[in-house]
């Protein structure tokens, strides 16, 4: 067949299959449909529940606003598919073009596909890990296991790691009046996705929120009772914290393991694609039927020097989802890049925390607006002379421009003056950001792959 | 009824609070939060809410009882938003 007959062809009466059916399996599917998909369309996911959204689980689910039962995602349209939930998928033959699912059923496809996300890295001794009272917060039964300890009143809860997840875990307890121990090995909260100045608030706000905050630690050992039930945490430092819950909020694993000899360019650091979510095989060529989307991709932005991205955001999930289903029924002419701005927001301690473009590419930040003092404020990271990012705190409304001004490149440090400016935010000053060879909790941006100036792998995806 | 808010759209003007105040609640200066399932008693509330809000951050389902969404960037105006 000819291109455009077999573009036709698939339109009209193809096979689309999706493995991974959450919150980027879920929006391709309705944007499939939404741009006249008519064939046949599969949804494969391990776990047995319809589409559920997971911010709130760390957030409105602990407060009590919100069940964890309930966080369904609502739907934008009918997508008339057929779903496989409750069963996982094992394996894929790129040759005969079959997903083999768990129960040994095979689905064959003329288009993939992969929205696997993400899972929570479990604590690594798996003696300790298996103790009554060790929580991971991911899905929905973790949210509904770990908000029925809450309700019980425990005496305190010790989080390991402070990402976003454990730092907002933590807000969440505090709020409920129940004590909180955070350690993290890192010399502050957030680090790893902000740098260490904007870390250094994010402590502040939780001692200032009771929280008891050990930073530049590593927790060494779980210690259970005699009934199998955790009751301390064993600290580097040579401390140790009685406590009868443990979070551990280590970040997060990619679900590529089912990929094993598939022969993608699949690995623990995810799915390499293009900027048009095509998956890449472990040859470093494109797949023309294969696409990526959500937490499990990586892909190159043109924005930020092709790096490879691999974000955990809800947006980027949602808006790479419509790009990968957009270009698995259009013509090459008619593909679009990925190239979405990277934003994300966090709410702890009653701050809204937003943040657009790559701060952890920032070599500099520089307070533009407000004051940390105030906990208001507006930071612009700096890379190479140029704005690569920014972050507000309870200024969500100022992230628009700051979004313009990464995309446009403007210079770093800005040079506005209209804008509110303290004593403390006219000089810029190191971001601080941690050396990236040591993980801290992971970062929930993370670049990797090559530059452009080590050609191997680059490519340049038009714009539009 | 489901809603979910783009909490990266909303910049929050708390519309939505204050024509459902029973789904939709500040937490601090801006920080949204809201039950994602509200009881069918909220419908009225909720969809004036979704049409309130000025920056259409509001997706709920189940506002006219046929599964529709409040949404009208659906699918590709979405993407298009956001993709420059
Ligand atoms: C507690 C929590 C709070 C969060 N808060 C925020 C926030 O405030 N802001 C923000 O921007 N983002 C937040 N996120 C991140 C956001 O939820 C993710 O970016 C988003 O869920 C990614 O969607 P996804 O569809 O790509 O992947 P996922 O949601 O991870 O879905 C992947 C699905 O695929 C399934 N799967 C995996 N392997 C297989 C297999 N082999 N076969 C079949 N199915 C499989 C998984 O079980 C899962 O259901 C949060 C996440 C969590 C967990
Ligand atoms: S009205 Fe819209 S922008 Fe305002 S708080 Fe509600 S969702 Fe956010």
């Amino acid at each position: 067949m000819a291109g455009d007959d077999f573009l036709r062809w698939l339109r009209r009466e193809g096979r689309i299959v999706i493995v991974g059916a959450s919150l980027a399996g879920l929006r391709a599917a309705e944007t499939l449909r939404a741009e006249g998909f008519a064939g046949s369309l599969t949804l494969i996911g391990d776990e047995p529940y319809e589409p559920y959204d997971r911010p709130p689980l760390s957030k409105a689910v602990l407060l009590g606003k919100a069940s964890p039962h309930h966080t369904e995602l609502p739907r934008r349209r009918e997508i008339d598919a057929t779903w496989r939930l409750g069963v996982a998928a094992t394996g894929l033959d790129t040759a005969a073009k079959r997903v083999r699912l768990a129960d040994g059923d095979e689905v064959a496809y003329d288009r993939l596909l992969i929205a696997t996300g993400v899972r929570a890295r479990p604590w690594p001794r798996e003696s300790e890990a298996r103790l009554d009272g060790v929580f991971v917060l991911r899905t929905r039964d973790d949210a509904v296991r770990f908000r029925r300890r809450l309700d019980s009143s425990p005496g305190r809860v010790f989080v390991i790691g402070a990402g976003f997840t454990g730092s907002e875990i933590a807000s969440a307890c505090r709020e409920r009046g129940i004590a909180v121990t955070v350690a993290e090995r890192a010399d502050a909260p957030l680090v790893g996705a902000l740098g260490g100045v904007i870390g250094a608030v994010a402590g502040e706000l939780q001692r200032e929120h009771g929280v008891d905050l050990r930073t530049g630690v590593m927790v060494t050992a779980l210690e259970g009772d005699a009934a199998g039930r955790v009751r301390a945490a064993h600290l580097s430092d040579g401390t140790s914290v009685e406590t009868d819950v443990v979070v551990v909020s280590l970040g997060a694993t990619r679900n590529t393991e089912w990929l094993a000899g598939s022969g993608l360019g699949a690995g623990p650091r995810g799915i390499a694609c293009d900027a048009g979510c095509r998956a890449f095989d472990f040859r470093g060529i494109v797949t023309d039927d294969i696409f990526v989307a959500g937490d499990v991709a990586r892909s190159p932005h043109p924005l930020f020097g092709y790096q490879f991205l691999s974000l955990e955001h809800w947006g980027n999930a949602v808006t790479q989802a419509e790009t990968a289903a957009h270009n698995m029924i259009s013509a090459s002419s008619e593909r679009r890049p990925h190239i979405w701005v990277p934003a994300f927001w966090s709410a702890q301690f009653g701050v809204n925390i937003k943040s657009v473009g790559v701060p952890g590419m920032g070599e500099q930040i520089m307070i533009t607006q407000g004051s940390r003092a105030e906990r208001r404020f507006v930071a612009a990271y700096g890379y190479q002379g140029r704005v690569i990012a920014a972050v507000s705190f309870d200024n969500a409304r100022w992230l628009e421009f700051y979004q313009r001004l990464i995309e446009t490149a403007a210079p770093f440090p800005p040079d506005f003056a209209t804008v509110d400016r303290r004593a403390e935010g006219r000089a810029p000053m190191p971001a601080d950001f941690p050396d990236p060879s040591l993980p801290t909790h992971g970062p929930t941006v993370t670049l990797s792959g090559y530059s452009p100036a080590d050609r191997r792998l680059v490519f340049t995806p038009s714009r539009h | 009824m489901r809603l979910v808010v783009d909490l990266n759209r909303c910049q929050g003007y708390a519309q939505c609070v204050f024509f459902a105040p029973d789904v939709f609640a500040l937490h601090g200066e801006e920080a949204l939060v809201y039950d994602p399932h509200p009881d069918e008693v909220q419908r009225e509330r909720l969809a004036r809410a979704v049409a309130a809000c000025p920056v259409q951050a509001i997706t709920a389902e189940g506002l006219d009882g046929t599964g529709e969404t409040g949404e009208t960037a659906a699918g590709t105006g979405e993407a298009v938003l956001h993709g420059r």
